[in-house]
């Protein structure tokens, strides 16, 4: 990010994993609801369109699975598991500014039943994602 | 390079910015949301910091020779207490800078672009020479817009100054300080250039009656929305305002008056400019940013500037295109050729839609 923050650090909860390409996934009774990271909504800015995944659609981790479109850039979204669709936040249509304003709650985009539940433990847990996100900034 | 701070930086750091750097000056892109900015602007009243805007002063007798020289637009537009909007021109009509040009008593001031700076002032200088005219550059100024439907009764309440009585394009001074009904924003307003060391005070002053600080990025929405061009974005160099949806700055009359480009430009409209800047909407989901492809039935063009309209819902901006295209096309977005229309500026006139 070329523009230098001076608002609140971002939110990393400690119970969730993350992709490196700042999505976050929370596995509850063998679903997996994912989001963008209050990082990420804070560098997009206001969000004003989200494209998500069909019902019923198989994605695979890695895979863009979605945009997410903020008054300054589009942004893919990926599957940060391979699973199939249960579920996608439909609400987002008529407030997708709840991506902003609570990005790990109402902001969430979809839900997946996973292929392999243990494909979450490739993913970064809250320090490793800080830590990435704080590397990010020094290098640019 | 360093980057510069205008005297409102306390402040904008204060009010929480996300600042970034636009022309060598740290900016407030904006304060949390450029969305609530931006309709805060439309609805109440918003004010921007353009502080990194240069202000140039031109004194004495030959200055308004020099102006009818340089700019497109008629210099005796600028009469005392007037202003006018214009663009400078090269020789090959394309556009130096887009500037306002303000009449004062002793002369005239002149509000160009932040980057360009440096370039805009060579080309003074660089015509100055046969005329009876002093350039000084204003470091010491700070500018501040008030823009939005309450903007002159909130200013008019703050600063005990009847701007009401302020015709469109019009100014006054007062102890230091030039007030004139101008802006960027396609809403009622005013423009104000004062001394640096009170501009804080002004800042916090509007502040405390409920004026939103905007940051560049509800700026560049609004002025979009607006049907307003931006400098090195809608047009350039190498580009004329007959290319650029300017036409109507340029004062045709007296056929005498020999300004810089018009001889370029004369040849252009008698053959006609292949290319001009129209508005685009897009009917559907998906924004248009600049650069993308817009397909005509006369012919291909390009987005200029395109946005989210955080007014009507979706996506316009400006796109040159062939001179005889109309009706619908497509602009091509992250490869997928969306459906859109041709459609006349502005997009948004006092807050509300007012194209077809």
């Amino acid at each position: 990010m070329s523009d230098a923050p001076s608002e609140a650090p971002a939110d990393v909860p400690d119970d969730l994993r993350y992709a490196s390409s700042h999505e976050w996934a929370r596995l509850e009774d063998g679903v997996v609801t994912v989001g963008i990271t209050d990082f990420a909504q804070q560098a997009l800015g206001d969000v004003v369109f989200v494209e998500l995944p069909e019902l019923d659609a198989q994605l695979q981790s890695g895979v863009e699975a979605g945009v997410v479109e903020s008054v300054k850039a589009a942004s893919d979204i990926y599957a940060p598991v391979s699973g199939t669709v249960v579920a996608v936040n439909d609400a987002l249509e008529d407030t997708p500014e709840s991506v902003n304003e609570d990005p790990y709650g109402d902001g969430w985009f979809f839900k997946v039943e996973p292929d392999d539940p243990e494909e979450l433990d490739e993913l970064l847990d809250a320090d490793g994602y800080t830590e990435m996100c704080e590397s990010d900034d020094e290098d640019h | 390079m360093t980057t510069e701070r205008t005297p409102l930086y306390d402040a904008h750091v204060a009010a929480g910015a996300r600042l970034t750097d636009f022309a060598g000056y740290s900016m407030p892109l904006h304060y949390g949301s450029q969305l609530a900015e931006h309709r805060a602007v439309r609805t109440g009243a918003g004010m921007f910091d353009v502080s990194h805007m240069a202000v140039t002063d031109l004194e004495g007798a030959g200055a308004r020779d020099f102006l009818a020289l340089v700019m497109s637009n008629d210099p005796d537009k600028a009469a005392p207490g007037r202003a006018v909007y214009t663009m400078l021109l090269n020789e090959a009509g394309g556009v130096v800078d887009d500037v306002i040009v303000y009449g004062r008593e002793n002369g005239y001031r002149v509000v160009s672009n932040a980057a360009t700076r440096d370039k805009v002032q060579a080309w003074f200088g660089g015509h100055a020479g046969p005329f009876g005219v002093a350039l000084r550059e204003r470091r010491d100024l700070a500018l501040i817009a008030v823009q939005g439907p309450q903007a002159i009764e909130v200013f008019t309440a703050v600063e005990g100054m009847d701007v009401a009585a302020l015709a469109s394009f019009a100014c006054l001074e007062r102890a230091g300080s030039m007030v004139a009904r101008t802006g960027y924003t396609g809403e009622d307003g005013i423009e104000v250039i004062l001394p640096g060391e009170q501009a804080a005070a002004l800042w916090n002053r509007l502040r405390a009656a409920g004026v939103s600080p905007a940051g560049l990025a509800a700026r560049d929405t609004l002025r979009v929305e607006a049907g307003l061009m931006l400098y090195g974005q809608d047009m350039d160099d190498a580009t004329t305002p007959l290319e650029s949806g300017l036409g109507w700055t340029v004062a045709w009359d007296p056929p005498a008056r020999a300004f810089v480009g018009r001889e370029a430009l004369a040849r252009q409209r008698e053959a006609k400019p292949g290319r001009v800047l129209k508005g685009i909407a897009l009917n559907v989901k998906g924004i248009m940013r600049p650069g993308c492809v817009v397909q005509t039935g006369a012919g291909d063009g390009v987005v200029t500037s395109g946005i989210f309209s955080p007014t009507l819902g979706f996506s316009v901006g400006f796109a040159r295109i062939p001179r005889d295209s109309a009706g619908d096309c497509r602009v091509v977005v992250r490869g997928n050729p969306l459906p859109g229309r041709i459609v006349k500026l502005p997009f948004v006139r006092r807050g509300k839609q007012v194209f077809q």
